[in-house]
């Protein structure tokens, strides 16, 4: 090991390093544990910090950051109460591949074990929700660890790592600053080499008479749009996204067919019901999208993903082809026909006509889809918004359109409630010259509206749109559609009065209720680069459709039209 | 059908939970766990036998793949590897069978590691199935008390 540089603390080397790599911002809540580490950030003049309200929020900030940049995102919490305040966002991060770094403060080496003050076993408690996780023993294997977590956060799939730093290791002096051998093998950070037969996969392709392509969060992590792009518009084949694939295809392209799944368009869900090949690109066949089974079954299954473990996890393919997205596309699209498919494309679009998206627009109240409509055509293609969980997400998911990937902000793994107040944040501190929307309820906001005052503090132009239906609406609307409308905990009694709580932040903010106020409010949310709020009154009973029952197939899906038939729209 | 996965990991503490963790979070049921370490004792080798049909041991080996740790899985046949588990087992005795449980002991080639007026500890080691035969035989005598070490296995080697 080469010893001949002067020795150092190891929160001095953290901090060296997080530079070296480039990390220029970091979010995080300060604590007795992880002082040192504090200390030598307060010299640096190369990291910004910014002090969050709740440990939640800072590494759901970090995601926000990571996924709207593209870069590794970073938390900073204490040990006990602040490291374990951070495990929501690292599940989250784990189900959905966000690349991030947590630092926690630990307590002492000769202290752990012994239920010392704030101690909490975080290693241990990350252990399923981690990609890799470290308990740092001595100065000298810092340089080994951040190493090492750095790669693997951004390598392969993506994912979250944790690095617990005991606090006698943060001052213990070292002056090892680079690893001379990594421990992990570099499978786990490598590109890995094209996996399987690509003429034998484009010769199912090229058969296909009625190709669909499906396309996941991984298409985004692998920087593959341009590449799905071009396969698609070659072969003439139309794409749907899921959820966390929004983005990675053009969604006003006239080969989209919007989002599948569970609150899919009617005409993605019928797509895939009617195609006769289906060719996920990092994708993972969730539950919500599909069923085991009975997933396109009539269709020949292709994939193409990172992880290995995807492949027959739960849809079996007959195809497979494992390797990084891009590389993959790059090598497969030379071997895939260019073909005109007028009948599929052209009956693709009967479907579009006769199956759209669709709500009641006849009363003056706001229906959240029209208010959505709206919002896309005046902020059109510019926002990155961020979505809480709920009725509210979905309606944004159906109704604003992306043209670009790392634009569209959702906790779609864990559907995390809290999430978008702080990743809109992250968001706006890695994009500070664009438009940010924070698209929540008014159940959602309130679990992590604290960061209305890191909002404030920093006078970040984070816009706030919160559909009020004094209700937690997506559980009322499972609970009226399947437990015949006995709400049971989900009404809300008592909101508070968030224009007001938004002033008390210094955050400006409007309420409305009636659709004629739509146009104005929404030039007052957009016109400036400053923070505001927007509370827009909607009806209780507005429900998401079209709908997969949970469990249930493509088949089994209820269109708006049908609950109309019924009686009960 | 049964499986017998031979792990290579990093032989640090907390691996051990990484990948037992693995196994409870997937619900995959593991029937015996042995680690020991290898002949580079950075290394430890972790015998696990886990029931599943031939796909779910598939995902379960791309899933230990993907921990950090974790250096290789193999998935060893029964029949090309050499595998055993080591048993003790107390049993009752009286006097009038003291002899008959010697002889089985005997054909089995177990020992006797242990012998008190009323009770004797036998030492047995062998491949699951002949374990198993082993203590199917000792039934009938009154079974007090077992500890079983877990499968470790060894695939067979070709000149
Ligand atoms: C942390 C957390 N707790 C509970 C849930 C379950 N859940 C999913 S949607 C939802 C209701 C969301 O209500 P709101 O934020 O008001 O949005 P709306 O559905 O009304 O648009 C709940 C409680 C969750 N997703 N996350």
């Amino acid at each position: 090991m080469p010893k001949t540089e002067a020795k150092i603390s190891g929160a001095r080397l953290m901090v060296e390093l997080l530079e070296e790599y480039g990390v220029d911002i970091v979010f995080g809540y300060p604590g007795g544990a992880i002082l040192p580490f504090y200390d030598e950030l307060y010299k640096s003049t190369k990291i910004k910090h910014i002090l969050v309200r709740h440990e939640q929020g800072a590494i759901h900030m970090a995601e926000g950051y990571a996924r709207s940049t593209g870069k590794l995102g970073v938390c900073i919490a204490t040990s006990g109460p602040g490291a374990t305040n951070l495990v929501t966002g690292l599940t989250d991060a784990k189900l959905d591949s966000v690349p991030i770094l947590a630092i926690t403060g630990q307590v002492a080496t000769n202290a752990i074990g012994t239920d010392a003050f704030q101690e909490a076993d975080i290693y241990g408690i990350t252990i399923p929700i981690t990609k890799y996780n470290a308990l740092i023993k001595s100065a000298d294997e810092i340089a080994r660890h951040f190493q090492e977590a750095t790669l693997v956060a951004l390598g392969g799939r993506p994912g979250p790592v944790l690095l617990d730093f005991p606090k006698d290791v943060q001052t213990e002096l070292t002056s090892v600053r680079k690893a001379d051998k990594l421990k992990i093998d570099p499978r786990h950070y490598q590109k890995p080499p094209i996996g399987g037969d690509l003429d034998s996969f484009a010769a199912a392709l090229n058969k296909a008479k009625r190709p669909l392509l499906y396309v996941g969060g991984g298409a985004i992590n692998a920087n593959a749009s341009k590449e799905i792009k071009e396969l698609a518009e070659k072969g003439n084949i139309p794409v749907t996204t899921t959820l966390m694939g929004i983005g990675a295809f053009p969604g006003t392209h006239q080969l989209s067919v919007g989002m599948l799944g569970m609150h899919g368009t009617a005409y993605a869900n019928k797509a895939v019901l009617e195609c006769d090949y289906i060719l996920n690109l990092g994708a993972r066949f969730d539950d919500r999208v599909a069923k085991p089974g009975e997933f396109a079954e009539n269709a020949v299954r292709a994939h193409i993903d990172i992880d290995t473990a995807e492949f027959n996890k739960r849809v079996s393919v007959d195809y497979l082809l494992h390797g990084d997205l891009k590389e993959v596309l790059k090598a497969l699209i030379p071997k895939v026909n260019k073909v005109d498919r007028p009948d599929w494309v052209g009956f693709l679009d009967t479907l579009k006509k006769n199956h759209p998206l669709e709500f009641d627009d006849s009363t003056d109240t706001i229906k959240p889809q029209g208010f959505l409509q709206k919002l896309y055509e005046k902020s059109k293609g510019k926002a990155i918004v961020s979505t809480d969980v709920g009725q509210h997400q979905m309606w944004a998911a159906q109704y604003y359109l992306f043209e670009e990937a790392n634009r569209w902000l959702t906790s779609g793994g864990l559907g995390t409630m809290g999430y978008g107040l702080p990743a809109a944040i992250g968001a706006k501190f890695g994009n500070p010259n664009k438009t940010v929307i924070c698209v929540s309820g008014d159940g959602s906001i309130q679990m992590n509206i604290q960061e209305l005052a890191t909002i404030a503090m920093y006078k970040k132009g984070v816009k706030i749109l919160i559909f009020n239906n004094n209700f937690l609406g997506m559980v009322r609307q499972w609970q009226e559609l399947f437990y015949e409308e006995r709400f049971s905990e989900s009404e809300w009694n008592y909101n508070p009065d968030f224009v007001k709580l938004g002033e008390a932040y210094s955050i400006k903010g409007l309420r409305i209720s009636n659709k004629s106020e739509i146009d104005n409010a929404l030039e007052f949310f957009l016109e400036d680069d400053e923070a505001r709020i927007l509370e827009v009154m909607i009806p209780a009973e507005e429900k998401v459709f079209p709908m997969i029952p949970a469990g249930k197939s493509q088949k089994d899906m209820i269109e708006f039209s049908d609950t109309v038939r019924a009686g009960k729209k | 059908m049964k499986h017998i996965l031979k792990i290579l990991v990093n032989n640090h503490p907390g691996v051990m939970s990484h990948v037992s963790g693995l196994f409870t979070r997937r619900s995959y049921n593991i029937d015996s766990i042995a680690v020991g370490v290898t002949q580079d004792p950075e290394i430890s080798n972790m015998v696990i036998v886990v029931k599943g049909d031939d796909s779910v041991v598939e995902q379960v080996k791309r899933q230990l793949l993907k921990l950090p740790d974790v250096i290789e899985v193999e998935d060893l046949a029964y029949h090309d590897c050499i595998s055993r588990e080591l048993v003790l087992v107390v049993v009752k005795v009286e006097d009038s069978n003291r002899t008959e449980i010697i002889s089985i002991c005997e054909v089995f080639q177990a020992k006797i590691a242990d012998l008190t007026k009323t009770t004797m500890t036998i030492e047995f080691s062998g491949n699951t199935r002949q374990v198993e035969h082993f203590l199917e035989m000792m039934q009938k005598y009154g079974i007090q008390e077992i500890a079983r070490t877990g499968q470790i296995a060894l695939k067979y080697r070709s000149t």
